[in-house]
């Protein structure tokens, strides 16, 4: 019985423990507290870190300061799994008392905290880079707000592009999971609608390393292939498809031809030459806002990116969107933060990459690049906006009702075959 | 397996060195008949005196401060911490259960725990799920049943797939079959949900408690944390129990004595399959949602963690184990610089490894014997429960001795 006495009192021990680490809640209303989550761990440790980088960017052009009273940034990190976003929330909302939640990364993160956050009615969640379509069009949160276009949003206008390069029949490679369904729809939603074709599917798993057999079933008869990979997966395709001699033009999701993919070394990289693209920034914006924007980032953070990527941006608006709330009420956080509901649901501001508005489920309607592959003078790869579709809503400019019918994306949905 | 052979297996010397007498004195066997009489005549009411005689003031202490633990802690530390700790102990108990005392470490003991937590899932109430998948909507004690149910059948079927193998083959074999059933659960669109799982998964209300709020959440977690707890407690004392310690010591000499080894291992696995299942719709109710990353290669390994952090020489130690854990995955990210948070994680679970291979409970009975005692007791003594990894030769002996 030794065993258990050692072991009971053990517990107790660090029962006790428990009831020490308890600490105090937060008095302090001159210093207003955010909490930042992002990953720092997991798949997406690397974007994860330049989602922080995002946070501090905002908060520094800030001065720190925001509505009078002092900024607090606390840092966060999930591993780009749900349940530790969620860990991650309710740690900083519960045991540290932030005042503001800014956070998490990915979709399905977003929309656990989402749901989180309809436990928490009397504070702001304001959304960090996820991009799920789900997120505030199936049961939104009252107090969950998303300053950044998601990823169906972002291809609103690619199909447009590829009917008037002349594809009328079309071939999908595509990561099996939410955030390439709702950017194929992005694209298919128009491109169907105007009569193209998307005579076959592909959906691979996340982190597939063969695709011959996907390439060997390309259709001879396709005037194009959609595809919608991201990182390792993008060049892997892209190589394998070199090798296999596919001779097919490209159109390219959000994150398949940045610059991580277009650094890659081959033949093929020449014949990218011209693929169009869309997303919520470029890296070849020609505006004074976003031209100030990157060297800020720059100045900021000498270890970080070459320029900021999609997650910094992310981050850096809805902190940013934040902070001008903060301003519009002066700081004013009483009454359950009512004040500043209203002024975030009303709020309007010129982000480094356009105007950004809100929409009546709180998501963001914002402005959507359109850009192709181009040879910079040094000889490198860079993608040059064609063309900025403006205010894209939620609902990819169709009407509520149609888009309703439509469903969110998935794997079937839409179908033009 | 008949319940005289159990008995005999209890009355043998192995059985007799493992529970109940100290491992310096020579075990003899008794006379199995006399056994059996005295244990008819007045086996309950002496079972329980002698059970309620073992309770003392640590055992009502700590009883009393888990059940007090609720009216001094915040909510954040009720359900985060306490709950948590609650549930994933029970997880990792089923894996002490069967790694310390049945000597099969597998890695499936989390996707039978998911598999539980899909089930209730996929049978009760959840929101709509992507591609298709959508719950039946049925009551919960009709869905808690039924998840808990295929769970067992699965932990059998892991079982019976993995009890011929040994030692790194059956961890090998039992990841094989968690990492399959997480990719299953990945790309399965039209049951599991895939990618996304699912969404607003609420603890039931019952008699208008609301077991999703912290407080009654803890309490239903520390029911079923005290009855996983003391219900292996029992079965460690019963034939079934020692029997298992027995396959785990000597499974060759069990099978001479007539054993089905095989058997055994089988339904210890279905019994830990229990566990497992019940910590899985706990834990799924806990984060009010199921994904595939809840049930993932780093998930499995933690309830790994969890039960070796702790010790698994006693059923304890997987609890103290999952407070350990939870604490430190808490608040780990607020001892340093931020970004470096898991070095923080990594060093703590190593430097326990390193100098306590028997987890906390080791570093315990170590203070214990070393500096309490000034070292004069000898290491085993304190820890004779049974399940110590040093004692093999020592109940060999004993059994030798049953078998003259």
């Amino acid at each position: 019985m030794r065993a258990t006495r050692a072991g009971l009192l053990g517990s107790a021990l660090g029962t006790a423990l428990f009831a020490v680490a308890i600490a105090g809640s937060a008095s302090a209303q001159e210093t207003i507290k955010i909490g930042a989550l992002s990953n720092l761990e997991g798949p997406f440790a690397v974007p994860g870190v330049d989602g922080h980088r995002g946070v501090e960017l905002a908060v520094k052009q800030h001065n720190g300061m925001a509505g009078g009273k002092k900024i607090e940034i606390i840092k966060y990190s999930s591993d780009a799994t749900p349940d530790k976003a969620v860990a991650a929330t309710r740690k900083a909302v519960e045991q540290d008392k932030v005042n503001i939640m800014i956070g998490p990364l990915s979709g399905d993160e977003g929309i656990a905290v989402k749901n989180y956050s309809k436990t928490h009615p009397e504070m702001v969640f304001v959304n960090g880079s996820s991009g799920a379509q789900a997120t505030t069009l199936q049961d939104p949160s009252p107090n969950f707000y998303r300053f950044n276009t998601e990823g169906a949003q972002w291809m609103v206008g690619l199909g447009d592009v590829a009917l008037a390069k002349g594809y009328k029949k079309m071939f999908l490679i595509a990561e099996d999971y939410g955030f390439p369904y709702s950017q194929v729809q992005g694209f298919m939603a128009s491109y169907c609608a105007k009569g193209g074709r998307v005579v076959k599917k592909a959906w691979v798993p996340l982190g597939t390393k063969d695709y011959s057999s996907v390439i060997a079933g390309i259709p001879p008869d396709v005037d194009a292939l959609v595809v919608v990979l991201g990182g390792s997966d993008a060049v892997n395709f892209l190589n394998q498809a070199e090798q296999a001699g596919v001779d097919k033009p490209f159109i390219g999701g959000s994150i398949t031809v940045d610059q991580t993919v277009l650094n890659y070394k081959g033949k093929k990289r020449e014949s990218l030459l011209g693929t169009a693209s869309a997303g919520p920034m470029a890296d070849g914006i020609d505006t004074p806002a976003w031209k100030k924007f990157v060297a800020d980032y720059k100045a900021a953070f000498p270890q970080g990116f070459p320029s900021p990527s999609l997650f910094a941006y992310l981050y850096y608006i809805n902190t940013q969107a934040v902070l001008l709330g903060l301003d519009a009420v002066k700081g004013d956080l009483s009454d359950n933060q009512s004040k500043l509901k209203a002024a975030l649901a009303k709020l309007e501001f010129d982000g480094p990459a356009g105007h950004i508005k809100l929409d009546e489920n709180r998501n963001a309607i914002g402005d959507t690049y359109i850009t192709e592959v181009a040879k910079a003078p040094d000889g490198g790869f860079y993608n040059k906006v064609t063309k900025v579709v403006n205010d894209v809503s939620q609902t990819l400019g169709l009407p509520k009702a149609e888009f309703t019918k439509m469903g969110l994306g998935s794997r079937d949905v839409p179908n033009c075959p | 397996m008949s319940a005289a052979q159990w008995r005999r297996a209890m009355n043998s010397g192995a059985g007799r060195t493992a529970w109940s007498r100290p491992p310096s004195l020579p075990a003899r066997p008794g006379p199995a008949g006399g056994a059996i009489a005295t244990g008819t005549a007045a086996g309950p009411v002496q079972s329980i005196v002698g059970a309620l005689r073992t309770i003392g003031v640590r055992h009502v202490a700590v009883l009393l401060v888990v059940l007090v633990y609720p009216w001094i802690a915040t909510p954040f530390f009720i359900y985060q911490i306490g709950g948590q700790a609650l549930v994933l102990g029970l997880i990792a108990l089923s894996l002490t259960f069967l790694g310390g005392y049945g000597g099969m470490v597998s890695l499936a003991q989390m996707s039978i725990a998911g598999l539980a937590g899909y089930m209730v899932a996929i049978f009760g109430i959840a929101g709509e799920a992507q591609g298709g998948a959508s719950s039946l909507g049925w009551p919960w004690w009709i869905a808690v049943p039924i998840g808990v149910a295929i769970a067992t059948l699965f932990a059998t079927f892991v079982g019976w797939l993995s009890v011929r193998t040994e030692g790194i083959y059956t961890i090998m074999i039992t990841l094989a079959i968690g990492v399959s059933f997480y990719y299953l659960a990945q790309q399965n669109y039209s049951i599991f949900g895939g990618h996304q799982g699912f969404n607003q998964l609420h603890a039931p209300v019952v008699l208008d408690v609301d077991f999703g709020k912290p407080v009654p959440y803890y309490y239903l977690a520390l029911f079923w944390a005290l009855v996983g707890y003391f219900f292996i407690k029992y079965l460690l004392r019963a034939p079934f129990g020692v029997a298992l310690q027995g396959t785990r010591e000597n499974p060759r000499r069990m099978n001479a004595l007539g054993f089905d080894v095989t058997a055994h291992r089988v339904a210890a696995y279905a019994v830990a399959g229990v566990l497992a299942a019940i910590g899985g719709v706990l834990l799924t109710w806990y984060n009010g949602r199921i994904s595939p990353g809840t049930v993932g290669v780093g998930a499995m390994l933690n309830i790994l963690i969890i039960a070796v952090l702790g010790g698994m020489r006693h059923p304890l130690g997987a609890f103290i184990g999952a407070i350990l854990f939870v604490l430190v995955q808490n608040f780990a990210i607020d001892v340093i610089a931020r970004e470096r948070f898991n070095l923080v994680i990594g060093i703590v679970f190593l430097s326990i490894v390193l100098f306590s291979p028997d987890g906390l409970l080791g570093l315990w009975g170590y203070v214990r014997t070393r500096i309490l005692a000034g070292g004069v007791q000898p290491k085993i003594r304190g820890w004779g429960v049974g399940s110590t990894r040093r004692e093999p030769a020592r109940m060999r002996n004993g059994g030798t001795a049953a078998d003259r």
